[in-house]
């Protein structure tokens, strides 16, 4: 795993907002998101689901649909382009080849009547105008890159006739055909089991090392985390809650949901009777609530958190969290039911 | 703004509820209608008013919808046809939702040899064109009662509903609440009339009402070639029963009776449709029928 | 997929000897026979003489085991109020039919696929909108009537068309090669109108539906992923999808377009199987009309044999086990 960027970030994405104008109001899916991820380096964003993690992969790639729409003032510098601005033949040049991206389902992520050799030559067909054969080739080294037995035979297979973490795979090689700068990786062990989950998590390490691919792998959960990223940003809300390296954010988490995302992490060693959950659900990306947006469910909640807005408090050095506690630490001594428990308990 | 890729969705709901609610609003009325014709027209559908003067008068205010060739006022015969069709219609497709279901849970709820007797003895039923078959009985048969006919219609219809129902139970049947009852000891015809009918009850009623227009259409066909509802009885059907010829000179004789089938097939089949939507997402003819063993209804408006 | 083939195949005749068995019991059982209605001029021997003739006195077990020996040999009997055998008879009138019916086909799914995929392309468009509703009422219209419809307008009020028949009964004989073929197309272009329109709305509502079912996707998010262009992502991997049901829907259509036949037909007077039936049945001719049933059985049969073999190359779900 390598370290901070070293020549300049690959991707800066700078207050990116996405808004979905629904029959039920506008959703605030993605609110002024800020972040950066250098070559070769794997960041993952980490949040549980409804927070805006998803749209933030899908409007990297712009794939954001009516009633969606990236709004004005977004910034997505890529290669030193703002891909906000591109027309759309660029930018469907980037997409499968300078950032490509793995979706959660592999089971539906594939179209059932064409082979899995097809799909993956398609990418190169696309890209570099690969005769037929040329791309079928590639196709069949990529699925042995990926650690698929016979590829040659396989590569003939239709996706119904595979399992799951070998579907999975195929999903990678896609991703990884035109050799990208950048791969989004959105949940991709979330439906599998759990020994294949540690399979897959090993395949991308290893093919990050060998290619020098950035990873910006999104997941909800934080043992995945642990294993593989280097920098790790939370998100709620549609905001950034917390952002620091991995080991900090597990050594000494700021943000009150950062911790409850670990207390709810089952580790070894630990003696604990139960596992912790955060009290409550998360909001409707209408109706995000005013001030800070966890405030209803945090344990350490005061007034000044239901009214005023957190900005992103760098609490050390490469650090941010968005929670007041940086500046009035003293509220965390005295933790209290959140209000959602309350409500809940009155009614 | 930016060109984003399209993702389309489907309609927004609320445009179709709308359409729907003011479908439904005009069945109503329609049924009203038919239920009212006796108080409601002008004149008596068998009567003649005036042989010599008013044969075959175009619209006028005393006849908003003309005179045919029987100088009998044709905005009557319309409401009477109404009553006869409407309900021709509603009975035959219950006639037919009835059979269809209780086939359908028999074949489901005994499985084995008597599921596989019972579903080819339905293909073969299925084969046979329902037009072809309903003229080769309703003429060999000359003359039915009425509600012979109306019956005939519900028994040539059954089949989709039965299938339907069919696959619809072999799901059910699987679930928890299911093996639960019988290992309480509940009898077949227990289960299947407590727990496997209410749960295929959607899929019956989107088909059933799908099926309304069908069978509208085809008591007219059939009652224009003259073996399905008899003169002088006025239907929407009979009131074709002259020859083509004829109505290049009253077009209003054939134009009325027409739209008010139109109208009516049109509402039955939004309602239908709204039905679907709410009730039962798998709205498309899949993959073969041995294969799946299900095929949804294909709602033609042209008869099966 | 051999085997697959194999086992539909069986499958079809096994429903065809169930529908022969169906249909002869129904028309035998009916009351009287042949020969009860004809000229009540003709002396009762005369009628007993035919029907001894024809063997309808024979007992009805009877009956079914000769009928069910002659088809499997090919005969179906012979017509008593034609005359002639009733292959022949089907011979001349069968053909007729299936030309309109198959152009209606080819047709209707052409131009029904076309406007499905533009009503779900662009389903939010005014002019997609209208279209789906004007589909919609199309798809409500009774067949006979519409034919009616269009037979009034076109050869009535506008008399650019015939009013029916196959040829132009009189002159047909006396014209040239181009005439002549000009002068079936004349006559062919109504009714064909009347199935097509009518089918193709029906195609056209489905394809819209399965489109746009398919549209959102994973696959076909997928396949933008990988920088695929508005083409590719429809025309290849959504299109792919979405005409699986159209190939189910083309078995469904057979007996449709029959159903439909009989009464347009009637209307347009094409001298088809449709009105071979309706004739048939009038003057009771039982031969005739077991074989146009048995027909009709054998035409859905088959369609939905073709369809069943076309989605399983279609579909490698279906396919590869």
């Amino acid at each position: 795993m390598s370290s901070a960027p070293s020549t300049g970030p690959l991707l800066s994405v700078e207050h990116l907002r996405t808004y979905f104008y629904t029959e039920a109001g506008v959703a605030r899916a993605v609110d002024d998101v800020s972040f950066e991820i250098g070559p070769g380096e794997t960041v993952g964003l980490v949040g549980e689901s409804g927070c805006g993690k998803s749209v933030t992969a899908l409007s990297i790639l712009r794939l954001i649909a009516s009633p969606g729409r990236i709004e004005p003032g977004s910034r997505m510098l890529f290669e030193g382009r703002d891909l906000l601005e591109l027309g759309e033949r660029d930018m469907r040049r980037v997409r499968g080849n300078r950032i490509a991206m793995i979706f959660q389902e592999p089971m539906t992520a594939l179209n059932p009547v064409f082979t899995i050799g097809d799909q993956i030559a398609e990418v190169s067909r696309i890209h570099e105008r690969a005769t037929r054969q040329a791309a079928w080739k590639r196709a069949v080294e990529m699925l042995e890159l990926v650690g698929i037995p016979a590829p040659a035979e396989r590569a003939k297979e239709y996706p119904h006739q595979l399992s799951g973490g070998m579907r999975q795979r195929v999903v990678i090689a896609m991703a990884l055909v035109m050799k990208p700068a950048l791969v989004i990786a959105d949940e991709p062990t979330t439906a599998l089991d759990v020994t294949i989950q540690a399979q897959i998590l090993d395949l991308l390490k290893d093919l990050q090392t060998r290619f020098g691919t950035s990873i910006l792998l999104i997941t909800h959960d934080m043992g995945v985390v642990a294993e593989t990223v280097s920098r790790v940003i939370v998100m709620y809300g549609g905001e950034i809650v917390e952002q620091a390296r991995v080991d900090r954010i597990f050594a000494k988490p700021h943000h009150p949901y950062t911790e409850g995302l670990l207390g709810a992490m089952p580790r070894v060693g630990e003696s604990r009777e139960r596992l912790q959950t955060i009290p409550g659900t998360v909001p409707p990306p209408t109706a995000w609530p005013s001030g800070c947006r966890f405030h209803d469910r945090c344990q350490y909640a005061w007034d000044r958190t239901a009214r005023e807005h957190p900005p992103l408090y760098e609490v050390e050095s490469g650090h941010l969290s968005r929670c007041h506690l940086a500046q009035e630490p003293q509220h965390r001594l005295q933790p209290h039911e959140p209000l959602v428990a309350q409500q809940g308990a009155g009614s | 703004m930016f060109a984003e890729a399209p993702l389309p969705a489907p309609a927004p709901a609320r445009r179709v509820d709308r359409t729907a609610r003011v479908a439904l609003l005009v069945l109503g009325v329609l049924y009203a209608v038919a239920f009212l014709a006796p108080v409601i027209a002008p004149y008596s559908p068998s009567q003649q008013i005036d042989i010599v003067a008013m044969k075959n008068r175009p619209p006028s205010l005393a006849h908003p919808f003309g005179t045919d060739r029987f100088s009998r006022d044709v905005l009557t015969r319309v409401l009477y046809g109404a009553r006869l069709s409407l309900s021709i219609g509603t009975l035959a497709v219950l006639v037919a939702a009835i059979v269809g279901t209780a086939y359908g849970l028999v074949a489901a709820s005994f499985g084995g040899v008597v599921d596989t007797v019972l579903m080819r003895l339905l293909d073969a039923m299925l084969a046979i064109p329902r037009v072809l078959l309903l003229i080769a009985i309703l003429a060999l048969w000359n003359p039915l009662p009425l509600w012979m006919f109306v019956v005939l219609l519900g028994l040539t219809g059954w089949f989709d509903v039965s299938r339907l129902v069919r696959a619809e139970a072999l799901t059910v049947r699987e679930r928890e609440f299911v093996l639960a009852a019988q290992s309480l000891g509940a009898g077949r015809a227990r289960i299947m009339i407590r727990h496997l009918l209410p749960n295929v009850l959607a899929p019956v009623i989107v088909t059933t009402t799908l099926g309304i227009g069908n069978v509208i259409v085809l008591e007219a066909a059939l009652s224009f070639i003259g073996i399905g509802v008899r003169e002088p009885a006025a239907s929407w059907g009979t009131m074709f029963h002259e020859g083509t010829e004829v109505f290049a000179g009253t077009w209003w004789a054939a134009l009325f009776p027409g739209v008010a089938i139109v109208v009516t097939v049109l509402c039955f089949n939004i309602v239908g449709d709204a039905l679907r939507a709410a009730l039962d997402p798998r709205q498309l003819p899949r993959a073969p029928r041995a294969l799946v063993g299900t095929r949804t209804a294909a709602g033609t408006a042209t008869v099966q | 997929m051999r085997r697959f083939v194999a086992v539909r195949l069986l499958h079809a005749i096994v429903v065809l000897f169930l529908v022969t068995t169906i249909a002869f019991f129904l028309i035998h059982l009916a009351p009287g026979d042949p020969f009860s209605f004809e000229n009540s001029n003709i002396p009762g021997q005369v009628r007993d003489q035919w029907r001894h003739q024809f063997g309808y006195d024979r007992p009805l077990i009877e009956q079914y085991g000769r009928y069910l020996g002659s088809v499997a040999r090919g005969q179906l009997g012979f017509s008593h109020s034609q005359r002639l055998p009733v292959s022949q008879v089907l011979a001349l009138a069968l053909p007729r039919t299936l030309l309109l019916m198959s152009l209606a086909l080819a047709l209707s799914f052409a131009l029904g696929i076309q406007l499905g995929v533009y009503e779900a392309m662009h389903w939010r468009a005014r002019r997609a909108r209208v279209t789906n509703a004007v589909s919609l009422l199309i798809y409500s219209v009774p067949d006979f009537w519409f034919a009616l419809m269009l037979l009034l307008a076109f050869a009535y009020w506008i008399p650019i068309l015939p009013a029916g028949g196959m040829v132009d009964v009189v002159l047909h004989p006396y014209m040239s090669g181009l005439e002549a073929f000009w002068d079936r197309v004349r006559h062919l272009l109504l009714p064909l109108l009347t199935l097509t329109l009518l089918l193709s709305a029906l195609i056209a509502r489905y394809q819209r539906a399965a489109l746009l079912e398919v549209l959102p996707t994973d696959y076909v998010r997928t396949a933008r992923a990988k920088g695929a262009d508005e083409r590719l992502a429809v025309r290849r991997h959504a299109l792919r999808n979405a005409l699986l049901p159209m190939i189910t829907l083309g078995g469904l259509a057979f007996p449709a377009l029959l159903g439909g036949a009989v009464f347009v037909e009637r209307v347009f007077s094409w001298p088809g199987m449709g009105m071979m039936v309706t004739t048939a049945i009038f003057v009771r001719d039982y031969p005739l009309i077991l074989a146009a049933v048995i027909v009709g059985a054998a035409m859905v049969v088959l369609g939905n044999l073709l369809a069943d073999i076309a989605y399983a190359w279609a579909d490698p779900r279906v396919r590869v086990r």
